[in-house]
């Protein structure tokens, strides 16, 4: 599992994935982007955030779906319809994403310096 | 070639339809021959995890065919899984599969699909490695046939790749057989252009099927896309296997690939396993629904 998850994103994170489809999902943690994985498409196939921004992804589809990146920096592993999954991006640079069970699609992120406060 | 030229749905019946192997192309079925040959069964795509309108019992399905292959009232040699024995490739997934499928009588051999292998092979490692398969892949002479179990899904970012380090393997492997033995190969992902537009080929299956083509009479059995399609070419006859979980559409008639819904009364008709009998250079396959 990612270092960059605290405690209580791990322990999100360990219930989201154990959980079944018809369990209650788990409260998300406040996030700047959410992307639907919905008709095997992110609906967000580019997306712009900034350092230290949370970003969430949900499987709309019937078939599981994961979000993988290529440089291997972030993996959800599984997410089974409904399946939730949150990441901080701590490292400005950009992300190609895409699913390891359809490598055909595809996304990407660009994490762009801390926004000023 | 039109693609309609070599895809063929073969239906389904509640003792299974059976279609000729042999070179001559003649049918042929029938009980094994009494001078020697081999019968298997294979199974595939169990989906161990996956609980969703689709089949939201695929442990009962799996029971079910299991129990059908234990009634066999002759014992198949072995049984191969090709593979998708989970959903998502969770420990706890395997260990009910295993224990599942440790109650089938003949002896097991599993290879695994993309789906038991995301994001790490430990897990399915760990529930299924054999000692004489350090790296998932092996051959091994069994009843006068040489059969091929290989791993197409192990790459990071391509779905249907076997990679040089197989490759290699494979084309040294058969380099050693006589051109009259019968070759059986298993696979989870299609080893020929099925449908690329939804992932279902192998990108260097190529060679595989190259170093094939010297041979009299090839069966290859995959997995993958939940539905029973058989092709031929020149001497290689291919047959994708049904489900024991769901079925998925028929290739290009959807937007995209996934569990297919259909009426609760139908799941268990397109649902089932196989059963292979090869003796001399004749394969004979039925696919048994779990109901007509």
């Amino acid at each position: 599992m990612s270092r960059l998850f605290t405690g209580l994103q791990a322990a999100l994170l360990a219930v989201t994935l154990t959980t079944g489809a018809n369990a209650a999902v788990p409260p998300l943690l406040p996030a700047v982007a959410t992307v639907h994985i919905k008709d095997f498409k992110y609906n967000l196939p580019a997306l712009a955030v900034h350092m230290g921004d949370r970003v969430t992804f949900v499987n709309d589809d019937d078939e599981a779906h994961t979000v993988t990146a290529t440089d291997k920096s972030f993996d959800s592993e599984g997410l089974d319809t409904a399946g939730t999954w949150q990441h901080v991006f701590t490292k400005p640079g950009t992300y190609h994403y895409f699913c390891e069970l359809h490598p055909y699609m595809k996304a990407t992120i660009v994490v762009l310096p801390a926004a000023a406060k | 070639m039109k693609r309609d030229d070599f895809l063929k749905h073969v239906a389904w019946t509640g003792t299974g339809i059976a279609w000729s192997l042999s070179g001559t192309g003649l049918f042929s079925a029938g009980a094994l021959a009494a001078d020697g040959g081999i019968s298997f069964v294979q199974i595939s795509d169990s989906h161990i995890g996956f609980s969703h309108p689709e089949n939201p019992d695929v442990i009962g399905t799996l029971q079910q065919t299991i129990g059908a292959i234990n009634a066999m009232p002759v014992q198949p040699s072995f049984v191969v899984h090709t593979g998708d024995v989970t959903h998502l490739a969770k420990p706890a997934q395997f260990d009910t599969a295993k224990q599942l499928l440790g109650t089938l009588k003949a002896p097991l051999i599993v290879l695994p699909g993309e789906h038991d292998v995301i994001g790490t092979s430990d897990a399915f490692f760990a529930a299924f490695r054999r000692s004489d398969a350090p790296q998932g892949w092996f051959s091994w002479d069994q009843g006068g046939v040489h059969f091929l179990s290989l791993v197409n899904v192990f790459n990071f970012e391509i779905d249907g790749k076997l990679g040089t380090e197989q490759l290699d393997f494979v084309e040294k492997d058969l380099a050693a057989q006589k051109k009259s033995t019968p070759i059986v190969v298993f696979a989870h992902v299609p080893l020929y252009a099925l449908f690329p537009p939804w992932g279902w080929t192998t990108e260097d299956g190529s060679r595989v099927l190259a170093a094939l083509r010297r041979f009299n009479a090839v069966t290859v059995l995959n997995g993958h896309i939940h539905q029973i399609v058989q092709h031929t070419d020149g001497n290689i006859r291919f047959a994708t296997a049904a489900s024991t979980a769901y079925p998925q559409p028929a290739p290009g008639t959807a937007d995209k690939p996934g569990p297919l819904k259909v009426p609760s009364s139908k799941l268990l008709s397109v649902l089932g396993y196989r059963s292979v009998e090869i003796a001399r250079n004749a394969a004979t396959i039925a696919d048994h629904a779990l109901q007509a």
